[in-house]
């Protein structure tokens, strides 16, 4: 059996104007036309979306899942940064 | 559209080795416990990881192969209206397919690896498919039941603990619906045309009632689910997905007008549900087990495809490899 597989692509999809791309699965394809052609195809059949992103996997760098506490955890006590941590008087409590 | 609740072992997964480790396996515990969500780059016990890849994928094989016996009736689809929403079902059906490959993807472990196992007759697909399409009316009826059958086993899936499994089964479910509807629109149409037609549907109902309520795997006394439930893979059990679509069901027969192939089936109003007769345990192994009056063919028609296919692949990588060549060099 052939083993020489067609790279993967991840697919990003804005759903309408106003709203960001999001991702909504993968397809494997030759190259990006076909990568284009296949994502329409597979996640776009019911007007889920104005336009598609499609990226090759491969070049994709993400942080490492291990690595969570040190680059997310510092946020977790640097509650002044919410305006809710601000008490205000009432009468001027919804500026 | 279709996973059968029955997890077969079907060899060795070969997600990428992970080393067991007491603080992540806490980690991950706490993760489940709180209803939360593995994402796929998340450290899981190497367990889980094998029943989700074993589970996600007999789930896409089935969907592809689920094309075949509806794909059948395409080209004789009795009207233009019928072949289009055939055509957007089947498509549908791929499509499906292609969202859990992918998903199992994520789990370490290859389309091409995932192929080769249902190619090879080493991975399962629900048995459901092994059962032939004899007149325009099993197309309604698999619509109906088969599909029916499905959306209540898959809606529970839609919150399962795998990331990855989970958003592909919304979307899924989502299509789903139109799988459902457009059978039962099907049916009532024949309902309502010559006795002939109306005949047509009771003998499609008759042959697919009961492969339809084997969909929902074992009896819960003969399945063992307890660490797919601990990990919050599986919510509901076979019994209680079962009962829950048989009750259903009930309604839906009358509305349509036909009887269901059980002269067992009758309201129970001590337990609030219907009662209904002994499955044939005896058959479902002996489909499962490949002596389904269709396994050959099905598994034929998928190799056929992937080998007719093959020049199509490889011409494609070329040209996409002559053409980097192309512009690298215009450059």
């Amino acid at each position: 059996m052939e083993r020489k597989e067609w790279p993967l692509w991840e697919v990003f999809v804005r759903s309408r104007n106003g709203l960001d791309h999001k991702h909504c699965g993968s397809v494997h394809a030759p190259d990006a036309k076909l990568a284009l052609q296949v994502a329409r195809d597979v996640y776009t059949r019911r007007q889920e979306g104005v336009s598609i992103w499609v990226v090759k996997a491969s070049d994709i760098v993400a942080s490492d899942p291990d690595a969570k506490p040190e680059l997310f955890d510092p946020a977790e006590d640097k509650i002044y940064r919410h305006p809710t941590f601000y008490t205000l008087p009432e009468e001027v409590d919804h500026m | 559209m279709y996973t059968q609740s029955l997890s077969i072992p079907d060899g060795e997964a070969r997600g990428p080795k992970k080393v067991e480790n007491p603080a992540y396996q806490a980690e991950f515990d706490a993760k489940i416990a709180a209803g939360g969500f593995i994402e796929a780059k998340d450290w899981m016990p190497e367990a889980y990881r094998k029943t989700l890849i074993r589970q996600i994928s007999q789930h896409a094989h089935s969907e592809i192969v689920g094309m075949l016996p509806e794909g059948n009736w395409i080209t004789r689809a009795p009207s233009l209206k019928r072949k289009a929403i055939l055509l957007a079902k089947v498509q549908d059906e791929g499509g499906h397919g292609l969202y859990l490959y992918a998903a199992a993807e994520t789990l370490g472990v290859s389309r091409d690896e995932l192929y080769e196992a249902l190619l090879s007759g080493k991975a399962k697909y629900s048995s459901i498919f092994n059962y032939p399409t004899l007149n325009w009316a099993d197309i309604g009826v698999i619509g109906w039941l088969v599909d029916g059958a499905a959306i209540m086993n898959q809606i529970p899936l839609c919150k399962c603990s795998y990331g990855p499994y989970s958003r592909a089964m919304v979307r899924i479910c989502k299509e789903e619906s139109f799988h459902q509807r457009q059978g039962y629109d099907l049916l009532l149409a024949m309902m309502r045309g010559t006795p002939e037609q109306r005949d047509m549907v009771q003998d499609a109902v008759n042959r697919w009632w009961w492969p339809s309520i084997m969909m929902f795997g074992p009896h819960d006394k003969d399945s063992v689910h307890t660490e797919t439930t601990r990990w919050g893979i599986k919510r509901i059990s076979n019994d209680d997905l079962r009962q829950k679509f048989v009750d259903a069901t009930v309604k839906q027969a009358e509305v349509l007008g036909v009887s269901l192939p059980d002269p067992d089936l009758k309201w129970n109003a001590e337990r609030g549900h219907y009662d209904f007769g002994a499955i044939d345990w005896d058959e479902f192994w002996n489909v499962v087990q490949g002596h389904g009056q269709c396994n050959v063919d099905r598994l034929a028609a998928r190799v056929k495809a992937w080998e007719d296919g093959a020049w199509v692949r490889e011409a494609a990588l070329e040209h996409a490899r002559k053409r980097a060549v192309r512009e690298k060099d215009a450059a």
